[in-house]
This record gives C-alpha cells, sequence and structure tokens, in this order.
C-alpha cells in the first residue's frame, strides 16, 4: 500500500517553543492511524499542519504524493472533524453539511442528494432543518463527520473528535467510527490522548511525546512491546524498574535494581548497561517461596475488589510499590503477608535506556 | 417565629428597593416626559404651559433650518455608521487574529476617543485640519464622528468574537471556502450581533453628538444638536420638540417591533425542537 | 519556498487591520500629538499661534481666573461623580438581583432616555424650573414662596443637568460587575456565619470595585470637559474647563490655551487610567 500523507523531517516551533521534532510519517492508503500522546505532545499541531492550518517551520507534507506545504487548507484534499465539531451555529444541519458542496457550486439537486446520503449515513433523517443549538452532542458529531465526509475527501483528520462526549456515548461513537470508516476505506488520522480509545479503534498508533514519535506501530504491538519507557507507561498500567544489567545468558537478561533482582528476555544488552523493565500487572505473579532469577519480596499493602478481579499493591524493600491484578478466584494473600514476586521472563519488557 | 421576622424583612427590602428604583426611573424619564408634553404647548416660545396644540407637528415641516439640519445630521449619521462598522468590523477581526508590530499601540489608541473628553478630540482635530488646509463642513464633521464610532465599533464588535470563531473559519476553509467566502459565509453571520450592535451605537452616537458637529461644522450648515444648542440663547422652540418626540417614537417602535420578531423567531425555534 | 507567506499572512493582515490602523494614526495620534505640541507655542497679537516654543500657556493657567474655573470643573466633576456612584450602586445593586430576563429589560428601560437627543433632555430642565415654569408655579400655589425662586443659570441646575446625564454611564459598568458576582461566593460567605452587612463590605463591593472605578473614569472624565450642560442650563454664567476650551479656539483665539487645557484634561485622563491599570485590565472596562 502506497503512502497517502507522509511528513518528511518536519518542524513546528512557536517562537523558541519546539514543538514537533523532525516528524517523519508515512500514512499508508485505507488504514486508520491514531497519534496518541498526553497534551501538549504535538499532536494537534502535526494534525493541523496536515490540514494546513498551521505552517510547518521546516520538512516536507506530502498527500498523494503531491507537496502540500505552500496550499491553503480549501486547496488540500482532507478534511476535519474539529474537537468541538465547529459547527456554524447560524445554519441548519442540512446547510452545515451542504457548506462544502455549495462552497464549489454544485447544482442543487446533486447537493441534496448528497446530503441525504450523509444523513443516512450518520442515522441523522430528520434533523436536517434544525440549528446545531438544538442537537445533542453525539447528534453534533454525527453532523460533523457527514459535513467532513460529503467532498470524499482522501484522508479525514479527526481532532480528539470525542473527547466532548460522556463515557458511554464515547464508547458507542468508536464503534461508530471504527464501522464508518471500514465502509468507506477512507484514511483516517485521528488524534486522542486517551490510550483506551486509540487501542480499540486503530490499525496502527504513533505514541507521541514532547514532539517526536516515540514508537509507530499496532495496537498490539504498543501494549505488548513497547520500546521506550514513556510508552510502556503511557499506555496501560505497568510497573517500570529502573536497573542495571548484571548478565546476559542466552537471550535472558539479569536486572539488579534497588528494589531486588529480576529477569527479563530480551536481546541486544551487555552486562553494566542501564535497563528499564516493563511489567504488567496481569502478568505478575506472587508465591510464598522464592523463585529462581528473582529477589523480589515485598509486603502485600492492600487488596482492592474491581468486580472481575482483584488488585493488590505491594510494597517492596526500597518503598517502590508495585500492582497487580489476578481474577478473583485465585488464592489470596492477605494485607501484611510477605510474598515474592516474580513472572515469567518473556512477559516482561527489556527497555533500553535513553541516555 | 423567625421565619417570619425573616419573610418580613424581606418584604421590606423589596419594598424599599422597588420604591427606590422606580424614582431614579423616575428621574431619567422626567426630561423625556416634560420635552414631550411640552411639543404640545399652545406658545410660540416654551415659557410656560398655555394650553394644549398639535399645530408644531405639522408647523415643523415648515421650518426650514430644522428640517435641514436634521437631514444634514441624518445623512452624516448614516454615513457614519456605514463607515465606521465596516472599518470597525474588518479592524476588529483583524487586531484580534493577527499579530503585528505596533498592534498593542493601536489597541491603545482606540481607547483615547472613547476615554478622553471629547472636547479635546475635537478641538486636536480641528487644528490639524486648519493646519493642512482641510475645508470644514460635512467632511470633518464625518472624520469626527468616525473617530469616535469606529472605537467603540471595534470594542463592541470584538466582544462578540469567540474563540470558538476560529475553528468556525478553519472549519470553513477545511471545506474548501477561501478567505472571502469564508468571511461571508462564515465569519459575518456569526459577528452579526455585535455588528448590528456596533451600528445601532454608531448612529445614536453621531445623530446625538454636539461637540464634534460644533466645533468642526464650516459656516454654512449645522446639524440637528447644534441648531439646538444655537436655540439656547432665546429658547428652544416647541416645533424642535415635536421633532424630538417623533424621532424618540420611531426609535422606540423600531427596538419594539425588533424584540417582537425576535421572540416570535425563538418561539418558533422552540416549538419545532419539540416536535 | 514559501512565496505564499505573504499572501497566506501579511495581506489579509494589512488588509483587515490596516484601515483602523491608518485612522487611528491620522485622525487620534497625530492631533493629539499636535495638539500638545501648540500648547508649547505661543499666541499672537491677532490670535494667531506663533511658533516660538513657551510655557506661557501654562503659566496662564495658574493665573486666579483660570485656576478658579479649573477647581470649579473638578468640584462639579467630583461631586457629579460621588453622587452618581452612591445613588446608582444601589440602583444597579436592585437590577442586578432581579432575574436575567426582567433586569435585562430594566437596564433597557435606563437607556431608553438616552436615545432622546441629550440638549432637549437638559431644556427640558430648563423647562421645569424656568421662572414661570410647573417647578415655581407648584411651590407658589401650595404657598410655599412669594415670588417664583430663579432656578435658572444657576450651579445648582447646572449639577441636576450632569447627573441626570451622567447617571447611565455609572450604572451600567456597576450592574455587569455586580450582575457577573457569583450568588455562591455570597452564599459561602453566609454560611460561614458572615451579616448581611459583612457580606457586603468583604465580598460584594471589593468584587465589584472594577465595575465601580469604570464608572468613576466614564462619569467623572466626561464630567471634566463637558460644555453643553453649562451652555444649556447655566447660559454662559456658569463656566467649566469644557467652555473655556471651547472659546479659545472659537471667538477668543488663543490657541495654545486652549490646547494647555486640554492636555491639562488629557493628564488628567492618563493620570486615573493608570491608576485603573493598576488592579484591572483596561479591556475589560465596561465602555458600551
Amino acid at each position: 500500500m502506497s503512502a497517502i500523507v507522509s511528513l518528511i523531517n518536519v518542524e513546528k516551533s512557536f517562537g523558541k517553543n519546539k514543538v514537533v521534532k523532525s516528524m517523519n510519517i508515512e500514512v499508508k492508503e485505507g488504514e486508520f492511524l491514531t497519534l496518541l500522546g498526553p497534551s501538549g505532545c504535538g499532536k494537534t499541531t502535526t494534525l493541523r499542519m496536515i490540514a494546513g492550518f498551521e505552517d510547518a517551520t521546516s520538512g516536507i507534507i506530502k498527500v498523494q504524493g503531491v507537496r502540500v506545504e505552500d496550499k491553503e487548507p480549501f486547496e488540500r484534499d482532507v478534511n476535519t472533524v474539529f474537537q468541538n465539531y465547529a459547527l456554524f451555529p447560524h445554519m441548519t444541519v442540512f446547510d452545515n453539511i451542504a457548506y462544502g458542496l455549495k462552497i464549489k457550486k454544485r447544482p442543487k439537486d446533486e447537493i441534496k442528494k448528497r446530503v441525504n446520503e450523509m444523513l443516512d449515513l450518520v442515522q441523522l433523517k430528520g434533523y436536517e432543518n434544525r440549528k446545531p443549538d438544538a442537537l445533542s452532542g453525539g447528534q453534533k458529531q454525527r453532523v460533523a463527520i457527514a459535513r467532513a465526509l460529503i467532498n470524499n475527501p482522501k484522508v479525514l483528520l479527526l481532532d480528539e473528535p470525542l473527547g466532548a462526549l460522556d463515557l458511554k456515548l464515547r464508547k458507542q461513537m468508536q464503534v461508530e467510527l471504527k464501522r464508518l470508516q471500514k465502509k468507506l476505506g477512507i484514511t483516517f488520522v485521528y488524534v486522542t490522548h486517551d490510550q483506551e480509545e486509540a487501542l480499540t479503534m486503530s490499525d496502527r498508533i504513533a505514541v507521541m511525546n514532547e514532539g517526536v514519535i516515540e514508537q509507530l506501530g499496532t495496537p498490539r504491538e504498543i501494549y505488548d512491546r513497547p520500546l521506550t519507557k514513556f510508552v510502556a507507561g503511557f499506555i496501560g498500567e505497568s510497573n517500570i524498574f529502573d536497573g542495571k544489567v548484571i548478565s546476559v545468558n542466552d537471550g535472558i537478561i539479569y536486572v539488579e535494581t534497588s528494589a531486588g533482582t529480576m529477569k527479563v528476555k530480551g536481546n541486544g544488552f551487555e552486562a553494566g548497561e542501564d535497563i528499564h523493565v516493563s511489567i504488567r500487572p496481569e502478568h505478575i505473579k506472587v508465591s510464598a517461596d522464592s523463585v529462581e532469577g528473582f529477589n523480589l519480596r515485598g509486603k502485600i499493602k492492600d487488596n482492592i475488589y474491581m468486580g472481575t478481579f482483584v488488585k493488590t499493591s505491594v510494597d517492596l524493600k526500597d518503598k517502590t510499590e508495585i500492582k497487580y491484578s489476578r481474577i478473583e478466584k485465585e488464592e489470596e494473600f492477605t494485607e501484611g503477608n510477605f510474598v515474592n514476586i516474580y513472572w515469567n521472563p518473556e512477559r516482561a519488557v527489556a527497555i533500553k535506556s535513553k541516555s | 417565629m423567625s421565619i417570619s421576622k425573616k419573610r418580613k424583612r424581606q418584604r421590606m427590602e423589596e419594598f424599599i428597593g422597588t420604591t427606590y428604583s422606580i424614582a431614579i426611573y423616575a428621574i431619567l424619564y422626567i426630561p423625556v416626559l416634560v420635552m414631550m408634553m411640552f411639543s404640545f404647548n399652545n406658545q410660540r416660545y416654551n415659557y410656560y404651559w398655555n394650553g394644549f396644540t398639535t399645530q408644531w407637528y405639522t408647523k415643523l415641516f415648515s421650518n426650514s433650518a430644522l428640517i435641514e439640519s436634521l437631514w444634514y445630521s441624518v445623512v452624516i449619521a448614516v454615513l457614519a455608521t456605514i463607515i465606521s462598522v465596516t472599518i470597525g468590523t474588518i479592524g476588529a477581526l483583524g487586531l484580534k487574529k493577527y499579530e503585528f508590530r505596533g498592534k498593542k499601540f493601536i489597541n491603545e489608541m482606540l481607547y483615547i476617543p472613547i476615554i478622553v473628553p471629547e472636547i479635546v478630540m475635537a478641538v486636536a482635530l480641528l487644528v490639524i485640519f486648519i493646519k493642512v488646509g482641510f475645508a470644514l463642513g460635512m467632511g470633518s464633521i464625518l472624520i469626527g464622528h468616525c473617530t469616535f464610532c469606529i472605537p467603540y465599533a471595534v470594542v463592541t464588535i470584538k466582544g462578540r468574537i469567540s474563540g470558538d470563531g476560529y475553528s468556525l473559519e478553519e472549519a470553513s476553509m477545511d471545506l474548501g471556502a477561501n478567505r472571502i467566502q469564508t468571511f461571508i459565509n462564515v465569519t459575518l453571520p456569526s459577528i452579526m450581533p455585535g455588528v448590528m450592535s456596533a451600528a445601532f451605537l454608531s448612529f445614536t452616537l453621531s445623530i446625538d453628538d454636539v461637540v464634534m458637529s460644533n466645533m468642526l461644522a464650516g459656516a454654512k450648515n449645522s446639524t440637528l444638536p447644534v441648531l439646538i444648542l444655537s436655540m439656547n440663547k432665546s429658547g428652544v422652540t416647541p416645533d424642535v420638540n415635536a421633532l424630538t418626540t417623533i424621532m424618540i417614537l420611531i426609535i422606540v417602535i423600531a427596538m419594539v417591533l425588533n424584540n417582537l420578531i425576535k421572540n416570535a423567531l425563538k418561539k418558533r425555534k422552540k416549538t419545532e425542537e419539540t416536535i | 519556498m514559501k512565496k505564499n507567506k505573504f499572501k497566506q499572512n501579511t495581506l489579509p493582515a494589512l488588509a483587515m487591520a490596516g484601515p483602523v490602523s491608518l485612522w487611528m494614526i491620522l485622525f487620534v495620534t497625530l492631533p493629539m500629538l499636535y495638539i500638545i505640541y501648540i500648547s508649547f507655542m505661543s499666541r499672537g497679537i491677532f490670535g494667531d499661534v506663533v511658533y516660538e516654543f513657551s510655557l506661557d500657556s501654562y503659566k496662564t493657567l495658574l493665573d486666579s481666573t483660570y485656576f478658579k474655573v479649573i477647581v470649579k470643573s473638578m468640584k462639579a466633576a467630583f461631586i457629579t461623580t460621588l453622587l452618581c456612584i452612591l445613588i446608582g450602586y444601589p440602583f444597579a445593586y436592585y437590577i442586578a438581583k432581579q432575574p436575567k430576563e426582567v433586569a435585562s429589560k430594566l437596564i433597557m428601560l435606563v437607556m431608553i432616555p438616552f436615545w432622546t437627543n441629550s440638549l432637549m433632555r437638559l431644556n427640558s430642565w430648563l423647562l421645569l424650573f424656568q421662572t414661570s415654569g410647573p417647578v415655581n408655579n407648584f411651590l407658589q400655589n401650595a404657598g410655599f414662596i412669594d415670588s417664583p425662586i430663579s432656578f435658572v443659570y444657576t450651579d445648582g441646575l447646572v449639577m441636576i443637568g450632569m447627573i441626570t446625564n451622567m447617571l447611565p454611564f455609572a450604572v451600567l459598568p456597576m450592574y455587569s460587575s455586580i450582575e457577573k458576582l457569583s450568588k455562591s461566593l455570597l452564599e459561602a460567605s453566609a454560611d460561614l456565619g458572615a451579616s448581611r452587612s459583612t457580606t457586603f463590605f468583604n465580598i460584594t463591593l471589593p468584587l465589584t470595585f472594577p465595575g465601580i472605578f469604570s464608572s468613576i473614569i466614564l462619569v467623572f472624565i466626561p464630567s471634566l470637559g463637558i460644555y453643553t450642560v453649562t451652555d444649556m442650563l447655566g447660559g454662559g454664567k456658569v463656566l467649566y474647563i469644557g467652555n473655556i476650551i471651547k472659546n479659545q479656539f472659537g471667538a477668543i483665539r488663543n490657541w495654545p490655551l486652549g490646547a494647555a487645557l486640554s492636555v491639562l484634561l488629557i493628564v488628567i485622563t492618563g493620570l486615573l487610567i493608570f491608576i485603573y491599570t493598576r488592579f484591572a485590565k483596561i479591556e475589560d472596562m465596561e465602555v458600551v
């Protein structure tokens, strides 16, 4: 599949503040790509540079292989669904959706036909004469999507489109958006800070932090094999240890941390180098006896019942707190008990230290 | 027991507040009512009440000086409104949206005509006009009026430009509209209430202005307020009262109609929503 | 590569902010600078401006005749402001405490009289208080007085005109600052045991002070420069700074002196604005 949007060494500064640093990314045709990161990481700025609302300070932006840095937003074949919908308050739903075609001066009956198709698509038949004020959040969202889609854009850019909706509606819209994207086969570039949203909807995720892409990959790759400490910490819940490699033996790395020793599977590490080890709560095991390669002893601090599972906090000797979760049926250590923590080395992730 | 005491106190307070406010309104409305009353006074000059007549409402139209000055005032007010609202609207948008050197200075300049006493602005313009040999007359009065109407227009409209407006403009451009199409289809409608109140304000400020019109007028024509000021020595004649009464009635009727239409539209919208 | 930069940013900025900027520089900045310049020139024998540096005009301001007028104007403006605030605050408070719909109608009612020509409204006070006018008639008929009181062309009548003309400019800013005041703050204060007067002096008054100061500026400064009220109700007998300035550019023709008086008004305005900006943003001033 060819790249429909590519950013090559794109940088953006506001004054002295560099918001996007040397960004390189290729969006494949038809994919659902999410830019995920905390607020201020540069994800929205990146999206706005693709749309044409911000000029890149340097670098090349291509849409369908054509450079667009000098093109105005209205000259680009991409459309945007805005964070707060940006529906024109003085126009009806119909006029909002028809806007793009009216600007192109399409014939009246064609506009009518297309708007009706769009209303069907987003299931808003019967609402065409309402003003945006008279719509619920979810309905506004649908209008914004229909309005952006009517021009048949090659790429749809979505800037935290579900951010203003309540949780239940958000979940429902996530499913609908994903279905819509599959049905239409349009490339979606989606910006969100909600990692769960990114995991459920995306084909690929670019995790951004402080203006750089920390990792680009499928949701599974991002979740299971984070490449950086930031990604490990940002996606899902994780226990992260900072330590040093003691020895490497047959792909198994022995690590020493202030909390104790542990082992993890990984390649390309040498004895003596700094390392981060990330382990998800659901992969942690506990036992009364010590386990080979591990020396992580701690005291159970509390057990929190979460419905389908129980979440337990353990205080290690250096006071780091680690969390693990397990299905309730399993045997339980009560508060105050001492336990040994261990895991399957393949389940933990060895992460290179950046410095 | 204590509840009834509290109730009593609240009632007392409300009574005092209402009475007080009615008194203030009386003070505000007495001059208007007296003005209207003396438009029906059967006397050449308004020295005392001399019985009821409606003759001034017909006679005023044969007072050519009065009608001419009214016409002069209206023409100036209409032109000042058009110029001020045009410059003020695009200016407010430009000053809000773009950053440039000297923007802070311009923003501060805008407050000068609003805050500095008008007489100061008027004489400052007067000396400049005389210095550069600009003939005094309608042109100079118009410039004077625009100089205080533009800042009011900018301030009024700027207040109506919300941060939301930018994303609306971006949405419009995103959908293929160029800057001018965006301005006409999205920007202008979204600030229309501000533009309308700026227009109303400019018109009323201009038509009621004495100071600029007085200082910057040429030898020939004078605006209605300047004419009234000059009548002051000999006494303002009842036909002027009649004219002013007609003018205020027109404005009030226009406002009431405007409100009625707005309410009707609102009601229609509400019933639509419930359907 | 960025050849469109001009078209995308510079051109729209120039087209939109250009006209207003040009207007302000041509018709505000330049005239203001020029009037300051003239105030430092001297007057020729024929009332022309002699372009020689001199402080004569400023010295003349200290002459007893002019100085008296300045003091009198200041006093009148001060009293007008004080009374407008004192009368206006409870009124604004009462309106602000009404339900929103009612309040906006009540504010409308404050505005309506001001669509009547201000000179005609001033003239009404003259009609009411003239020698054979309704007030004197009433007082005579009721037996309070034997012969009519001459109210016309007195400082008192001028003061009535000033206050009634300025009152709305005091009410509107105070109204909007009181209206913005969150009800929960007052409730919190009451909840914490403050009596209603304590709440008023500790919460309401300090929080609405920016509004009060806006009112002070919007009443005091125009009052200082006003000449229509004195012309209409003072009949040339009561003179304020505004009348003096007007005369210097009219019959008397002493531009440098008129300019110096104008500079005095500019300086007082600047001073008040400076104080205002110490505790509030000028953009927040409710001028409209």
